[in-house]
């Protein structure tokens, strides 16, 4: 009965998001106030709606109801019951109605917190969001219902999520990363309802950018989870693979990191106005594009559930609508909105410019590498795959040429600058940078050039960072009070600009000094790497829920004393008969330590075994954690929140506070 | 000219330079960069180049996977039932690689038709098998347990 319930929900929200896609719009276009308004009331409907959908979902998978076909496939009665709930989006119909939910979310959030909008901007805004729900709900809806029964046919058992996703971070991982794609609808929607509305001015940029700035935070604590969940679940230590499937979720982040800096310029000046709308289009068009690649069965990857090609078909038509209607009604409407406004070359509009040039060929060269295999097969010119080199010969330039540019970018001013200035401002900065960065490297496993220059581009980032800091507290009577007075949107690009620099080197010091050693190896035996000294204890059998599995026991020792305890394990588990390697590691601010099983090897009990000596690695999750917490925080900044009072004369104190980017 | 367009025209200028930077590194860097894949028909056939990087799977052959008693060394065999080629790899193969499974090396051909592989793929679950041999074997009429179909 329940999941009748929550199938009927689904398709009641479908009517509501019909009727918020239709009704606004048509109230907004005749000017028709009661349509307008009613919006909001619609938006918060479809997520209720929603919700009950997914409640309902989530206590079919909780009661292990095998009369559901999603529940049959990815779930199993001895699946602990958190993983029972992740279950529901470790599948192709239930990650779907995730994302359903998420956007309903969204637009309940929107219709909240945005009261202070007009009335017809808001009911524009709702309405395209509205739009938007349609198709993922009739998607869900029509080529892949979630409430699917196997009547009479019941299983007695679950088939078992794959055991790759029983996993802590991956009961999170989805979640954060489709709050991040999803909420790039936000700053569409509002992209869409200026260019319908003919209006692009400062406000708009205003609205759109806490919006924009929490869906970015989102997309990078996602990207991030998933990067440290391949690091210890996959079983190799590697970080990022330039996997497809990584990619369509890096694509929309470097557009969306180009989105919120064009943003900047054209809520502080004015500029930029047709290029951001343009950047906000082309952030959702790959999250969509990001949902049809990983979604469709085009790639071969443990997230690509779906080999339905109705499915394929049905998200590439939807994506070319979403693409082409927007990008047609940019084409009609954009001439209409452009600025007069000048700016000199020496200032932070051209930084900015040039953030956004790096950014979008970035983009550009990602969607390039991942979109060329697809194509040349599509066409039979053969089965390409492109691999981590094409991409890494284009990202390392690009971001080293970022970075001299970042570090002037927070001290630069608006409209004017002057060369004389940023010399007498950057000359310490960069001289200690280079310090730093002849200096740094020294501490690690020898000198090495890469990890100079990383760790000169850094200290540049964050000399310049606390340079600009001493300078906007410099004239204030006491450092807490300067500190205190600064705008929470300034803190937020700080956190975010030093999470970048620290994930920099992170990346690069564990590119450069990681120790990978696989070897054969029986109990008894030992290896030394990097002056840590591993032996091989025992094997062990243990069990676990839902599990048998072999443990390979370590002791690890440094010039003879202990240092840590490492179990890694070879599970097989119950349900599905599948063999996963479990990983151990002892985690540290400036290394890890890394074993994990292979296979047996010969007879004697020995193992092919997997050591690795991973220096600094945790630095870019840290890093990618500073940017998301960057992100959130400019959201408290008063400047959003202040036109809720109307009757506040704009500008005056605006001034006072500065102008972060 | 006006200034603002001016402005305008060394901005668009420079994006162009900047974007033709870019394709130019592009293309240059997929050039060393891509590999194709090649079915265990078109090796034996002598159409896979030797010496560059290529991708070549199949169904591990049954009975074919050795190991060294003293390294990781591994020896196997892929095939699509239409041609064998061996596959030789040191390192650790991946936690669904078995015989009689599909898998993908990835490696440089030898002059004597054996692929040093320096990477192995396997399946990513129990139900998946790597499209690259799906469709091999699809070319070649059989089934995944050498049926023809």
């Amino acid at each position: 009965m329940i999941p009748e319930i929550g199938h009927f929900a689904l398709i009641l929200a479908l009517c509501l998001a019909v009727t918020l896609a239709v009704v606004p719009l048509w109230g907004a276009w005749r000017r028709n106030l009661g349509a307008m308004a009613l919006a909001p009331s619609l938006a918060v409907g479809v997520l209720v709606f929603s919700v009950i959908a997914f409640a309902c979902l989530a206590t079919a998978f909780l009661q292990d109801d095998f009369s559901v076909r999603v529940v049959a496939a990815n779930s199993n009665s001895l699946l602990p019951p958190i993983y029972k709930f992740s279950a529901l989006w470790g599948n192709h119909e239930g990650s779907l109605l995730l994302w359903v939910t998420i956007l309903a979310g969204w637009m309940a959030a929107v219709a909240t917190f945005s009261q202070q909008l007009p009335t017809v901007v808001l009911a524009r805004v709702l309405a395209v969001m509205g739009i938007i729900a349609v198709g993922f709900l009739s998607f869900s809806l029509l080529t892949s219902n979630p409430f699917e029964r196997l009547l009479p046919s019941t299983p007695a058992d679950g088939n078992d999520l794959n055991p790759l996703l029983q996993d802590p971070g991956l009961i999170i991982h989805p979640p954060l990363l489709y709050m991040g794609y999803v909420g790039f609808s936000v700053a569409f929607a509002f992209a869409i309802a200026a260019l319908l509305g003919g209006r692009l001015d400062a406000a708009w940029a205003r609205w759109s950018r806490p919006w924009t700035n929490v869906a970015w935070a989102f997309l990078s604590a996602g990207i991030m989870l998933g990067s440290w969940w391949a690091y210890y679940e996959l079983g190799w230590g590697g970080w990022w693979f330039w996997d497809p499937v990584e990619n369509a979720s890096f694509m929309p982040w470097l557009a969306g990191t180009a989105l919120l800096h064009s943003l900047a310029v054209t809520e502080k000046r004015g500029l930029f106005k047709s290029w951001t709308v343009l950047l906000a289009i082309f952030a959702f068009s790959l999250s969509l594009l990001g949902t049809f690649l990983v979604r469709s069965g085009v790639l071969t990857s443990v997230h690509a559930f779906a080999t339905d090609p109705a499915r394929g078909l049905f998200i590439l038509v939807f994506l070319a609508l979403v693409v082409g209607g927007s990008l047609g009604l940019y084409a009609m409407r954009a001439p209409t909105v452009t600025s007069r406004i000048g700016f000199a070359w020496l200032s932070r509009e051209t930084l900015l410019l040039f953030n956004n040039l790096v950014f979008t060929v970035a983009t550009l060269t990602v969607l390039f590498g991942t979109l060329f295999p697809l194509v040349m097969d599509a066409f039979e010119l053969g089965k390409y795959s492109v691999g981590p080199p094409y991409f890494n010969a284009i990202f390392v330039p690009l971001m080293a040429l970022l970075m001299p540019v970042m570090g002037i970018g927070p001290l630069s001013r608006w409209k004017q600058d002057s060369a004389a200035r940023w010399r007498a401002e950057l000359l310490l900065p960069g001289l200690a940078a280079v310090a730093c960065g002849l200096l740094l490297p020294l501490f690690g496993q020898g000198y090495n050039l890469w990890v100079a220059l990383a760790v000169t581009l850094a200290a540049w980032l964050v000399l310049g960072l606390a340079r600009d800091l001493h300078n906007r507290i410099r004239s204030a009577p006491s450092i807490a009070r300067g500190l205190r007075r600064l705008p929470a949107s300034y803190w937020g690009m700080q956190l975010a600009h030093f999470g970048f620099a620290a994930c920099v080197v992170g990346a690069v010091a564990v590119t450069q000094y990681s120790i990978e050693h696989d070897l054969k190896m029986a109990p008894g035996d030992s290896e030394t790497l990097a002056g840590y000294r591993f032996e091989f204890l025992g094997l062990a059998r243990v069990e676990g829920p839902n599990y048998l599995a072999q443990e390979a026991r370590f002791a690890v020792t440094r010039n003879g004393r202990p240092v840590a305890r490492l179990a890694a394990q070879k599970r097989r588990y119950l349900a599905s008969g599948s063999v996963m390697t479990e990983a151990a590691i002892d985690d540290g601010l400036f290394r890890d330590l890394y074993v994990a099983m292979g296979e047996p090897v010969g007879s004697g009990g020995a193992w092919a075994i997997r050591l690795h000596y991973k220096p600094m690695v945790r630095w870019l999750w840290l890093g990618a954690l500073f940017m998301a917490i960057g992100g959130l925080t400019t959201v408290a900044d008063r400047r959003y929140r202040r036109h809720r009072a109307p009757a506040r004369a704009p500008g005056g104190r605006e001034a006072a506070h500065g102008t972060p980017a | 000219m006006h200034p603002v367009r001016k402005q305008r025209l060394i901005i668009v200028l420079c994006v162009v330079v900047f974007s033709s930077l870019a394709v130019g590194l592009a293309v240059y860097a997929l050039r060393g960069n891509i590999n194709l894949f090649y079915p265990p028909a078109e090796v034996a056939a002598g159409l896979a180049p030797q010496g560059t990087p290529i991708r070549v799977g199949g169904m591990v052959v049954a009975g074919s996977v050795e190991r060294s008693d003293d390294s990781l060394a591994v020896r196997f065999a892929v095939t699509d039932y239409q041609a064998t080629v061996p596959v030789v790899y040191e390192g650790i193969l991946p936690d669904l690689f078995d015989e009689g499974q599909g898998a993908v090396a990835a490696g440089v051909l030898g002059p004597d038709g054996v692929l040093i592989a320096s990477e192995v793929l396997a399946k990513h679950d129990e139900n998946y098998m790597p499209p690259e041999v799906a469709d091999a074997l699809e070319k070649a009429g059989r089934s995944p347990q050498g049926q023809l179909l």
